[in-house]
């Protein structure tokens, strides 16, 4: 070896093969020499003072396995190591670095981890997700609760499962997420349409549930949650088991059941609210460094109750129930649920393969076959008695492909293409005119995106995708219906046959679909970080609202899809602004979100049956504008006691006739005060305050009605269907400890009390609102054991 | 390789699942509602004199189209009539009784008869739960009755049909709606004149 200067420098980042992650606090060490170097908050790392030759660098991390590379060092060199990374299953000693970014790195967005999502695994999905500031949810009673993200849900919120796109019959407000959050270890919202990868139609959010990472060594691991809690006496059991081996292999199983009876307001038994569960997943793979393949399959089974007093015949007992104030129908405690329910079943099957190919990315190919299968039972008469009123069955197959290219340090992109195939068949044995009709949809999607870091503290990213689907229905309209609709001028081509009192229409409808995403992520220091996304997303009408025709029997009105209907465009800017001044940390989230087209609900008019007058709810298309701001702020008071706020706020605005959206979340604040301890055995103690506002923005929709009061009086009234219920606050008591109770086992004893003051309340996003109070007192003791 | 047969594996499941569910092209099924009631009859028979018979006709059902309204002719003071009710759904041919069904769960049904305050009239039960089901019970069921009003007038009367309704909470036997609960399946009010 001739004479040299030993100056070259070695700079790179440390990335998780699996994910792409940075990984934070990585040791590299050059073996023989005194030279080492730990990555930064961004990853990155500089080894100085090598000459010229052949190295070989050891990198350690708190979650990987120990790797060696060698490399060739001739002048300054640049290079990135990829380790294995090791998600903690066991035992969860090391929380987990941030998620890989689901939407661009400048969106908006929130992780929660399996700690919190264990902590609802007696719940649902929706009530995990309140956690989240700026998410809220959109409620039939307590058991059907759909997300909200920013004041926008069901159709306008994507929720990706393991990587799978929901196709449950989400537009629907009484339809929640038919899947089992026990199958998550962690759960991502991301405030916007920046998830490009997931779809263009996300105008509301996305939100993304992953599964159990399986690390490459040989271990075998699980845990199980018993649950339990006084209202509703209800039972949860959640098991999982996890066997991997250090070649990639793996085996997943997990399974749930749960069950509860009627829940209790304050006052009363919600009669007919109980709750069966069961729910399966099971999976297997090979997760090599350069290769591997993902099989998995979900099974979600449940039957829910519908509160017995919202189901009503007519207006009358709407206008009968609002003004008496208390349910018509109180019933005993029981474990039974009856008509009205929803029995519903979903199936996910999955494959998915990847392979990597060095100096360009990852290639990934994944098809997925859902079926959801949805039964809705209404209080019939006759022979019909015990028949599903609605019967559906949805079948979606998806094929997807995505390329990832992270060969060079500062850029990162994504190219993807997409194709499913849907079709829905409603069963006609059910003897109720069709709510959705029989289509089938194909559709093919096509994006990129971008990441690049243009300096050590910033990141930019841009993303642009487009959708095409075409929708092929057929459906039967009552002739009665076609006119008044006045749909003949415009789609008497449409028409197949005319049979009777009906005709059979085959409406097939084309959209394109264009939506697009950019921003900036920036760091100011290591203690304050800006991000800014701007993206505009593009959603296509949903079958219920071109095609819905019919009566709603939990709201007593008539609902109205349209086919004249087009896309919703919507254009959101966003911006996320984090710090930390010493003990003091604080987050704000302010969003201005632009909707053209966008598809409401609202009602026209009166129609009169046999069962006196019910309201007409039409499905129209308006301009809208959203804005608010979501708050977080935390102090550490001292090393045990911290204390936490958080404060959502939307306004919703139908601009064109200049009067508030309909069912914007009202304003609310939660506040937490919590004791920890490590050393008395991680002990954690919470009171928290939930306080939502009165929501005083609402559109007027109340409207008169003429009807027979019980003393046969015929009476002109308004019906007062708007106005939002007074403001409440909620106290919630937390408590947990964990126990070693094996050398590979941890018991963890969780005690909570829900509602703690038994406040009797109903709050403005709950469909039960009209009928009862919202749940009362809750205990509820959890017994979790890590094994 | 392993990967390979994989993915041609998948490839291959996806093309056999789509071409399969592609291929029915079958037109639906056409459903005609069974349990709609389209029409609400109310014949009314006096010991002396005409049949007065009220009728509310709804062929769509749910549909835009209003129900129409028909009425015989005038009641006369001071006679007693006695009443039936009849419901049908005429969507369906023939036409489906739905009285039948109606009797089969008359413990879960009753109908409710009510005259606005300006007319001088009464209506009392003329049936049983018993009648239909043998099972003993003495609530009243309503798909008889007997109507008298005492003066002349004009006013509205009212019939209703609870679907579930409470049938022993205080006043409902005797025909009063207010503790009834329950769901309506009928609620149809005709302006009547009493001579």
């Amino acid at each position: 070896m001739h004479s040299q200067k030993c100056d070259n420098t070695l700079t790179g980042t440390v990335r998780d093969f699996h994910d792409g992650n940075i990984l934070v606090n990585a040791t590299l060490s050059v073996n023989g020499y005194d030279i080492y170097a730990i990555s930064d908050f961004d990853g990155k790392y500089t080894l100085d003072g090598l000459c010229a030759g052949f190295y070989t660098i050891t990198i350690t991390h708190p979650e990987c396995e120990v790797a060696e590379f060698g490399i060739d060092v001739n002048g300054n060199l640049s290079k990135d190591f990829k380790l294995e990374h090791h998600t903690e299953e066991l035992s969860a000693v090391t929380v987990k670095g941030e998620n890989v970014n689901k939407g661009s790195s400048s969106s908006a967005e929130t992780v929660l981890q399996s700690a919190t999502i264990e902590k609802y695994s007696n719940a649902s999905l929706g009530d995990a997700l309140r956690e989240v500031t700026g998410v809220s949810s959109l409620n039939t009673g307590s058991t059907v609760v759909k997300p909200v993200i920013q004041g926008l849900h069901s159709s306008r919120v994507l929720i990706i499962n393991n990587g799978t796109r929901m196709e449950d019959q989400e537009w629907g407000v009484e339809h929640a997420p038919n899947l089992d959050l026990n199958t998550a270890s962690s759960i991502t919202v991301v405030k916007g349409a920046s998830a490009l990868r997931y779809g263009g139609d996300a105008v509301g959010g996305v939100i993304v549930t992953d599964i159990s990472k399986a690390p490459s060594k040989d271990t075998l691991f699980g845990k199980t949650i018993l649950s339990g809690a006084s209202n509703g006496r209800s039972l949860g059991l959640t098991t999982s088991l996890l066997k991997a081996y250090k070649s990639g292999l793996y085996f997943l199983g997990q399974g749930t059941t749960k069950f509860a009876g009627d829940l209790e307001s304050p006052d009363y038994v919600l009669s007919n609210t109980g709750l069966n569960e069961r729910d399966f997943s099971l999976g297997f793979g090979l997760n090599k460094f350069t290769y591997g393949f993902d099989v998995y399959y979900s099974f979600y089974d449940s039957e829910v109750g519908i509160l017995r007093a919202s189901h009503i015949g007519s207006v009358s007992d709407l206008v009968r129930a609002i003004n008496s104030g208390t349910p018509n129908s109180i019933t005993d405690f029981t474990y039974g649920i009856d008509a009205p329910k929803q029995d519903v079943q979903h199936h996910l099957a999955k494959i998915s393969l990847f392979k990597r190919f060095e100096n360009a990315g990852k290639l990934s190919l994944d098809y997925s076959f859902q079926q959801n299968n949805r039964k809705e039972f209404d209080i019939r008469r006759g022979d019909d008695k015990d028949k599903a009123s609605l019967d559906l069955q949805l079948t979606t197959h998806t094929l997807a492909t995505n390329f990832l290219y992270d060969a060079a340090t500062d850029l990162k992109a994504n190219l993807g293409l997409e194709g499913s195939y849907q079709e829905n068949f409603p069963d006609p044995n059910t003897g109720i005119r069709r709510l959705i009709p029989d289509y089938e949809m194909y559709s093919f999607g096509a994006y990129t995106t971008v990441d690049i870091n243009l300096t050590d503290n910033l990141r930019l990213d841009a993303g642009i995708r487009y959708d095409y689907s075409q929708i092929d229905a057929q459906k039967y309209y009552q002739s009665s219906r076609w006119e008044e609709r006045d749909y003949e001028s415009d789609f008497g081509d449409l028409v197949v046959d005319r049979i009777d009192n009906q005709l059979l229409v085959n409406p097939v409808f084309d959209y394109r679909n264009f939506s697009a995403t950019v921003g900036a992520h920036y760091d100011l220091n290591s203690d304050f970080d800006l991000k800014f996304n701007l993206s505009t997303a593009s959603r296509a009408p949903n079958p219920a609202e071109l095609f819905s025709d019919g009566l709603h029997h939990s709201a007593a009105i008539i609902e109205l899809g349209d086919l004249r209907l087009d896309k919703e465009q919507s254009y959101k800017a966003s911006v996320e602004f984090n710090g930390q001044l010493g003990d003091f940390s604080f987050s704000l989230n302010p969003f201005y979100n632009q909707i053209d087209d966008f598809i409401i609900l609202e009602p026209n008019g009166l129609q009169f049956t046999n069962r006196g007058a019910f309201p007409v709810y039409e499905y129209a298309q308006v301009n809208a504008r959203l804005y608010g701001i979501d708050v977080e702020a935390g102090y550490r008071i001292s090393q045990e006691f911290d204390i936490k706020s958080s404060f959502a706020y939307v306004n919703g605005e139908d601009l064109d006739r200049e009067r508030p959206l309909i069912d914007m979340p009202a304003p609310n604040l939660n506040t937490t005060l919590s004791f920890f301890k490590t050393e008395w055995n991680n002990l954690n103690i919470s009171l928290r305050n939930q306080s939502v506002f009165e929501q005083t923005r609402f559109p007027d929709n109340d409207f008169d009605i003429t009807y027979v009061n019980d003393g046969g009086q015929e009476v002109t009234e308004s019906v007062a269907v708007s106005e939002p219920p007074a403001a409440y606050s909620l106290l919630y008591f937390a408590s947990s400890i964990d126990l070693n109770i094996y050398k590979q086992s941890k018991l963890t004893l969780g005690f909570y009390i829900d509602n703690v003051l038994n406040t009797s309340y109903r709050d403005y996003l709950n469909r039960q609102r009209y009928f009862v109070d919202d749940l009362g007192r809750n205990f509820r003791i959890q017994l979790k054991i890590n094994y | 390789m392993k990967t390979i047969k994989i993915s041609i594996l998948s490839l291959i499941a996806l093309i056999g699942l789509n071409s399969c569910s592609s291929d029915d092209d079958s037109t639906p099924e056409i459903i005609n509602e069974e349990e709609v009631i389209t029409t609400v009859e109310v014949v009314l028979t006096p010991t002396t004199g005409d049949v007065v018979t009220l009728k509310s006709i709804d062929l769509d059902g749910d549909g835009p189209n209003a129900p129409v309204l028909s009425i015989s002719g005038p009641l006369q003071a001071g006679i007693l009539y006695n009443g039936a009710i009849t419901l049908k759904n005429e969507t369906v041919s023939p036409a489906e009784l739905i009285n039948e069904e109606i009797e089969e769960e008359s413990d879960e049904h009753q109908f409710f008869y009510q005259f606005s305050s300006n007319l001088d009239a009464s209506v009392t039960y003329t049936d049983t739960e018993n009648d239909y089901l043998s099972n003993g019970s003495t609530n009243p069921v309503g798909l008889t009755f007997s109507l008298q009003a005492n003066a002349a007038a004009s006013g509205s009367f009212t019939v209703t049909l609870i679907h579930e309704p409470n049938k022993d909470a205080s006043g409902v036997a005797e025909g009063t709606l207010t503790n009834a609960g329950g769901e309506r399946d009928v609620e149809q009010t005709f302006s009547i004149t009493v001579e």
